[in-house]
């Protein structure tokens, strides 16, 4: 087994789009979930917004791909009042369960052959990205010792972390404004902030739009850098959602690099293991009968549910949480 | 550790159950021919479909494009599970798949297996043929007779989830893999063991009423023991669900398969437009008997009354001497049971795949919130509403767009009416 391959595969998936794609919806979740305390279970379909609202213009009507980011964003604004309207008055497990139903429809809706003019159907959508790939300055692959990347690749990381850093940015701005104070009263006492005359309805509103934009940003990002939006589970689906939950709470929620890290830890992670289970299998460590080939890709989900599961148990405040500022009670 | 020992019976049970196959070898691939029969029953194939091939966890494995004479034929990379699917744009017009709804294929590939894969077409546009001789009234009442047994499956489903709730306040997101299983121990026995069906499903449904009892005793109890926050807890069952799906997933596979036996039966009631099958006849009969039964218990009997009383107040029932855990113990069992024998008849009705709780998960979901978080006979009220609701919508809209209509009377009702519709209002804080 090539323990150097594996390793460097696995540093190289930590700075790679994918892990900037978890990012940007992690801080979604972070503003939602870390800050407010909103339970969104439906980041995927905030995603879904992003990347078909960016693909749709370009597929559908021949628009330049610039017009698809507005398109994306304003998806996700009125994904995010349709789906707070009902359930933000009420306890937070309704939220859970209206998003991850409402994110499932969203992905049905894409999906089906009847709107498959607009959407592509189960086929996705492809080759709406040349806008963004003509602009790429790189024209070989870019080469850091035994790290190699491809120019569009490259480019679209170059990407992904802009805005992951600028996300950051507009997150610590936020956060320590006299409105993220409100978003951490509403967290840790509704009726209180309610009490001293805050509107938490409104706010978790704003909570909500916010974060759902970060989501469909990463949507975009998810879209951008693989040239394609699929509707499949593993890309638009509650997976995806559980897996952004998975590295925000790795991270340490309410912290504002809790979910970059968190993503960069839990992509490499992932990636490791993968290289691990193939390493191993070709070294015929692992027989066939018990993990097949087409079956490595079900080994990340079971050690997702482990993760997700040992996190809450016995870290759940994360690598960097604090106990006093979760949103849940341990 | 907790969980590992409620994994290591259903792995014990699993594992060697499993039908997954041997070594690695060459010279796997799918072939098939696309062709259906002309008015004068001549075989016309069908030249320049696209069949996309994925394996089991999703990944896109390429396409293949039917030639002149209607063959295709694509290497597969290894033994395993894949599915295919039609893409129904590519299919020229006038031809149409003879089952608009069966445009995905699941299947298992042993090595050095040429698997033949049938997608059957016929003329015409889809559904045309079966659409010309109905009215409008037969269809909506053939429609509302499937959605009522849909609903009363859903009803079994759901009961569980919203006792636990109203009990414990856990939202239990891996109640559907407790359906998922009730159908494939069924299945292990009934298929892989080749015993009788009505020996196989009996016994699942005492395992999967076990596990559930084991998972409260297991994990949930010393959570609570702990005083874990409910959301803590939410999300720890997520981490159970993915855990046990995938794992579904692995020792399963991806395809859906039928039961051994019941699969194919002649109608044997004929009501006007309406012709049941035996097994939807014993659903229907089976299911209405064991909700009956639960609200007997729940009225009539000291165990029924301790439970209401611990939804209604726990604290207060533990401080008028009944026995808060025991209550929930035997909650959890019977909502197991019940959660069981649902996946056993939703097996029956469609077949047995790996992740046939989840998608059901979504529609107890809304069938529990629409009744009333926390009651018994409004998640019945809710389940029967949401079954009826989504296979009458089938009637306006595209069958894949079904659970919509389910979702968009959730919101309705949530706006107007949040604590559900037999639910209690200072439940929804």
């Amino acid at each position: 087994m090539d323990f150097q391959s594996i390793i460097v595969n696995a540093l190289q998936a930590a700075v790679s789009p994918e892990a900037a794609i978890f990012a940007l919806a992690a801080i979604g979740l972070n503003i939602h979930f870390g800050y407010t305390g909103l339970l969104n279970f439906g980041q995927a379909g905030f995603m879904t917004m992003g990347a078909y609202g960016l693909a749709v213009p370009v597929f559908a009507f021949g628009w330049p791909l610039w017009t698809g980011v507005i398109f994306g964003i304003l998806a996700a604004v009125v994904f995010a009042l349709a789906l707070g309207a009902p359930t933000l008055r009420l306890r937070a497990d309704y939220l859970a369960i209206v998003t991850i139903a409402a994110a499932e429809i969203v992905r049905f809706l894409v999906r089906a052959t009847s709107l498959s003019d607009i959407t592509g159907g189960s086929n996705g959508i492809n080759g709406f990205s040349s806008d963004f790939y003509d602009l790429n300055p790189f024209t070989e692959s870019i080469k850091f010792g035994p790290f190699s990347f491809l120019p569009r690749t490259m480019w679209a990381i170059i990407l992904g972390w802009v805005l992951v850093l600028l996300g950051i940015g507009f997150c610590y701005l936020v956060v320590n404004s006299p409105w993220g104070r409100v978003l951490k009263a509403i967290r840790e006492d509704e009726d209180a902030a309610r009490a001293l005359g805050k509107n938490a309805y409104s706010i978790k509103m704003q909570s909500l739009i916010i974060g759902g934009i970060f989501g469909a940003l990463a949507g975009m990002m998810l879209a951008i850098s693989t040239g394609s939006v699929q509707p499949s589970p593993q890309d638009l689906g509650p997976p995806k959602t559980f897996f952004a939950y998975a590295a925000l709470i790795l991270g340490g929620t309410a912290r504002l690099w809790g979910p970059v890290v968190g993503s960069i830890i839990f992509i490499a992670l992932l990636q490791f293991t993968d290289g691990l289970i193939r390493g191993a299998q070709s070294a015929g460590w692992i027989p066939e009968w018990f993990i097949s080939g087409t079956e490595v890709g079900v080994m990340r989900f079971i050690l997702l549910g482990v993760g997700l599961m040992l996190l809450m148990l016995y870290r759940p405040q994360g690598i960097f949480g604090d106990k006093r500022e979760m949103a849940f009670d341990v | 550790m907790m969980i590992g020992a409620v994994l290591a019976i259903s792995v014990a049970l699993l594992v060697f159950l499993s039908p997954t196959a041997g070594a690695q070898d060459d010279g796997q691939s799918i072939n098939g021919t696309l062709q259906y029969k002309d008015d004068s029953g001549e075989r016309i194939p069908v030249e320049g479909v696209e069949i996309v091939l994925r394996d089991a966890g999703g990944g896109d494995l390429g396409s293949v494009v039917s030639g002149a004479d209607g063959t295709f034929s694509l290497e597969l990379p290894g033994a395993g599970d894949y599915a295919a699917s039609i893409d129904v744009e590519s299919i020229p017009a006038g031809v149409s798949l003879r089952n608009p709804d069966k445009t995905e294929l699941t299947f298992n590939v042993v090595d050095g297996q040429s698997k033949a894969l049938a997608f059957p077409m016929a003329a015409g546009e889809a559904g045309t043929q079966e659409a010309v001789s109905q009215s409008a009234i037969d269809s909506l009442l053939r429609l509302g007779m499937v959605g009522i047994i849909f609903g009363l499956i859903i009803a079994m489903c759901s009961i569980g989830l919203s006792l636990i709730f109203g009990t414990t306040g856990l939202v239990n997101f891996a109640h559907g893999e407790l359906v998922t299983l009730g159908a494939l121990l069924t299945y292990a026995f009934n298929v892989g063991l080749s015993w009788p069906f009505l020996l196989a499903a009996p016994l699942a449904i005492v395992l999967t009423a076990g596990l559930g009892g084991l998972n409260d005793r297991l994990l949930w109890r010393p959570l609570r023991a702990r005083s874990t926050g409910l959301i803590a807890m939410l999300v720890i069952s997520i981490g159970l669900s993915i855990l046990v799906r995938y794992f579904f997933l692995w020792q399963f596979g991806g395809r859906r398969n039928p039961f051994r036996q019941y699969s194919l039966q002649e109608p044997l009631v004929e009501l006007g437009p309406i012709s049941l099958v035996p097994r939807q006849v014993v659903t229907i009969f089976l299911s209405i008997a064991v909700l009956v039964a639960v609200a007997l218990v729940l009225q009539r009997t000291r165990f029924g009354k301790a439970m209401r009383a611990v939804a209604d107040n726990r604290d207060l029932a533990s401080s008028s001497g009944i026995d808060v855990e025991q209550v929930i113990s035997y909650v959890w069992i019977s909502g197991g049971a019940l959660a069981g024998l649902g996946g056993i008849l939703y097996g029956l009705d469609r077949g047995i795949n790996w992740d046939m709780g989840f998608d059901l998960l979504l529609l107890i979901f809304a069938a529990v919130t629409l009744g009333g978080l926390g009651t018994a006979y409004g998640a019945l009220v809710g389940s029967l509403i949401i079954g009826i609701m989504v296979q009458v919508s089938t009637y306006w809209i595209p069958a894949e767009l079904k659970s919509v209509s389910a979702l968009l009377v959730l919101a309705l009702i949530l706006l107007i009416r949040p604590q559900g519709i037999l639910g209690q209002k200072e439940r929804i804080g």
